[in-house]
């Protein structure tokens, strides 16, 4: 692992998602220099990672494209401009650097340096979805933890876990044989989860080495500093207390901005919103297209987001270069001339 | 024109009146309606924000696909009769429902 990673580039574009990647063919063709982040391993996203196999039907040109083909095929177009890729890093900050210039920082610590930065985050990052439960935050990291990083951490600890679906199976399984007592807490009374999980949370309980605790919520939880006890509400209306000393809700994941919504940004609806004429944002140099953005009239389209793309790169340029001409050439007449 | 009732979050309630011809989803025409849903993934059952309860009318839908089954499976505050709103599509189905609003606005 390399310590300190330093990327330059023209434009930091945040999401290699179909829009994202399109617009590196847009800028390529004013000779502008790209470099992509996403969060996710892989580039495509919510294409490549949620529905790779559908197929799309509104692709100009094509009556039908699967996802994934489609993200290959954007790949394929955008070659000649070799763009960078930083995967599996969320952004973190962004900040002017000492020439004026952007500088973004990712969570593992690399700084993009860039004239321009273009979001196309799309559904934004996903993040645990957290129950509403009064000073839930306070105890973060106090005893409460929305994922199992090191499970070394709950041996012989008394642990509730909290949710129904298949990450709380499994992993309630998987610590019921190293923490002193396991309790897992679901809303319902069944788990529609993998049918082999479900079976051995039963069975766990009935032996003895669980406690399951159905048609019951989380409600309050209480400590001091660090968690020590939660409330639970059963159907009938009736509370409960069990004293713990983590408390892990695992209610799946939740697109949110993340830290791009501290970017001093316009939101709306955690939409970001721009202008229509070159999708800028309300900070200069700093655009949003694709899924991501908001304007009236709005539609969420991977079209719209080509559209979007092209227009954003114009008014990119003339951030980028302000003292270059900018003279618009049809790729027919002038093909494509890479880098 | 298909009647449902809408109660939001604040319990306000509401009828609306929607055309049977018209090609859209629940979550759409709340959003239309002026509902505050954020509908961040643009109805693809990825996000759950446009999740409502159907306090009367839940047995005449048709039944949830794996996909919403498993966005609902997770989220906190579900119950037995929660739905989300961009997977039922605007038919005959809907009339005479009640729904109350639940998806989260952060």
């Amino acid at each position: 692992m390399s310590t300190q990673n330093i990327i330059h580039t023209d434009l930091c574009i945040v999401g290699a998602g179909p829009v994202g990647l399109f617009a590196v063919f847009e800028a390529g063709l004013l000779k502008m220099r790209c470099h992509l982040v996403d969060a996710l391993p892989q580039i495509g996203g919510q294409l490549s990672e949620i529905y790779p196999h559908k197929p799309i039907y509104d692709i100009p040109g094509y009556p039908e494209i699967k996802a994934q083909e489609l993200v290959d095929r954007l790949m394929e177009q955008i070659k000649p401009f070799d763009p960078g890729f930083t995967l599996g890093e969320r952004v973190e900050n962004l900040e002017k650097d000492e020439n004026g210039n952007f500088k973004i920082t990712t969570s593992d610590h690399t700084e993009i340096h860039c004239k321009a930065v273009v979001i196309a985050g799309g559904l934004g990052c996903f993040e645990p979805r957290k129950p509403e439960i009064e000073n839930l935050e306070r105890f973060e990291g106090k005893g409460v933890s929305y994922m199992v990083k090191d499970p070394e951490v709950y041996r012989d600890k008394k642990i509730v876990l909290a949710g129904g679906g298949d990450s709380a199976l499994d992993w309630t399984i998987f610590l019921a044989n190293i923490a002193k007592e396991v309790t897992l807490v679901h809303r319902g009374d069944t788990f529609r989860g993998a049918p082999d999980s479900a079976e051995k949370v039963f069975q766990l309980a009935e032996m003895g080495k669980i406690n399951l605790i159905l048609s019951s919520h989380l409600t309050k939880i209480n400590g001091n500093g660090h968690l020590k006890e939660v409330s639970l509400l059963n159907k009938a209306k009736e509370e409960s207390t069990l004293e713990t000393d983590f408390l892990i809700p695992l209610f799946g994941l939740s697109p949110k901005l993340g830290p791009i919504g501290e970017w001093g940004l316009n939101i709306d609806k955690s939409a970001i919103a721009v202008n229509t004429e070159d999708y800028s944002t309300n900070v200069a140099g700093i655009y949003a297209i694709g899924d991501i953005n908001t304007y009236p009239g709005k539609l969420k389209l991977i079209l719209s987001g080509f559209h979007e793309a092209a227009l954003m790169c114009q008014s990119a340029f003339k951030y980028v270069y302000p003292d270059q001409k900018l003279s618009f050439k049809y790729t027919t007449v002038y093909g494509v001339n890479s880098f | 024109m298909i009647k449902l009732t809408v109660i939001d979050r604040d319990d306000t309630s509401q009828e609306i009146e929607i055309p049977e011809e018209i090609s859209l989803n629940l979550m759409e025409v709340l959003k239309a309606s002026e509902y505050d849903i954020l509908a961040t993934c643009g109805g693809m059952a990825l996000c759950a924000t446009c999740h409502v309860q159907v306090l009367e009318g839940l047995e005449q839908l048709p039944e949830p696909q794996d996909q919403e089954l498993d966005m609902l499976d997770t989220l906190p505050n579900a119950a037995s009769d929660s739905r989300l709103a961009c997977q039922l599509r605007v038919n005959e189905t809907l009339e005479g429902i009640k729904i109350k609003i639940r998806g989260d606005l952060v």
